[in-house]
């Protein structure tokens, strides 16, 4: 199905089963391709196949939107889709802290920043 | 989740995900921005869109736009890998103001703030500066030295800006990758003294 303006549309429509509100993940969110993803064979939707072979090394929910060349909104359904599947891990720092305090707010984690900004 | 499905994803995985932190830049419009991310960043700066459908023009004006139905609203960032499990995202906000809509997308659980200041232009950065102000976000004012900004200038600037002697003020060159590590070392300690105050 394509937009008036040929854009496609249909990842907007998508919804199956997700566990959490698209709206969630965050844009730093890193995607990694499980080994589902990778032995699962080409995948019939483009945009799909081109998600799953970028994050073989994890990407941002960011990068993964600028590279495929999609809206974030679009990169956020394709994505949420595809960890349903199995096919993708998402690691959601803010999930991943869920019950304590967020990353950025750990000061462990802000020294590890801090001492890498240092070396870089 | 990804924390939990090791079993799931087999041996060859490592056995816990990197992490993922962010740093805001905010500023005006053409203040560098996008200069300031790629003078880090290890990546040419990417650029990411989100539409602003219907849903957002409730808040937000529309009234000079040809388009009233969607608008498409862009930002710029960069990535720093920090060590094997750790990567830090610099994302700049989108330069005009009325795209308040994504600020809270790009802010969300974000280490602080990095508001890029032109002190001829002083009136530009406003906006950003009542935002994480608003919403308790750390930040430090970077002044960019586009016309040799003098170190007593400083003060005045933020007797200009009404911000705080709490919060750190850096005289910078968006072009300088050792000048921009500064701003953004600045900005972590900031972010640090402020867990340890409560």
């Amino acid at each position: 199905m394509a937009a008036p303006d040929g854009r496609r549309v249909r990842p907007y429509l998508a919804t199956r089963g997700r566990t959490r509100p698209v709206q969630d993940i965050a844009i730093e969110a890193l995607v990694s391709t499980t080994k589902d993803g990778r032995t699962n064979g080409s995948d019939p939707e483009p945009e799909r196949e081109r998600i799953l072979r970028l994050c073989h090394s994890p990407r941002s929910v960011a990068e993964v939107a600028a590279i495929v060349s999609m809206p974030l909104g679009v990169a956020r359904v394709l994505v949420a889709d595809l960890e349903t599947e199995g096919l993708v891990r998402v690691a959601d720092p803010h999930a991943a802290f869920a019950g304590s305090e967020e990353p950025a707010r750990n000061l462990s984690v802000l020294e590890r920043v801090r001492d890498g900004l240092r070396r870089l | 989740m990804a924390f939990v499905d090791s079993e799931v994803s087999g041996g060859t995985q490592a056995d816990q995900d990197a992490l993922s932190v962010k740093i805001v830049v905010a500023g005006g419009f053409g203040v560098g921005k996008t200069t300031f991310v790629g003078a880090v960043s290890e990546i040419e700066p990417l650029r990411t869109e989100a539409l602003m459908t219907e849903a957002s023009t409730s808040v937000d004006d529309l009234s000079m736009l040809p388009d009233k139905r969607t608008t498409t609203v862009a930002m710029d960032f960069g990535r720093i890998t920090l060590a094997d499990d750790l990567v830090l995202y610099l994302f700049g906000t989108p330069g005009q103001n009325r795209f308040w809509f994504m600020w809270d997308d790009i802010t969300r659980g974000a280490i602080g703030a990095v508001v890029l200041v032109d002190t001829r232009r002083l009136a530009d950065c406003f906006g950003a500066i009542d935002y994480v102000e608003q919403r308790g976000i750390p930040f430090v004012v970077a002044l960019n030295a586009f016309n040799g900004i003098q170190e007593h200038d400083v003060e005045d600037v933020r007797d200009a800006l009404q911000v705080g002697p709490e919060v750190p003020f850096v005289v910078t060159d968006a072009r300088d990758r050792e000048s921009v590590k500064v701003v953004l070392v600045t900005l972590v300690e900031h972010a640090m003294s402020l867990i340890q105050q409560t």
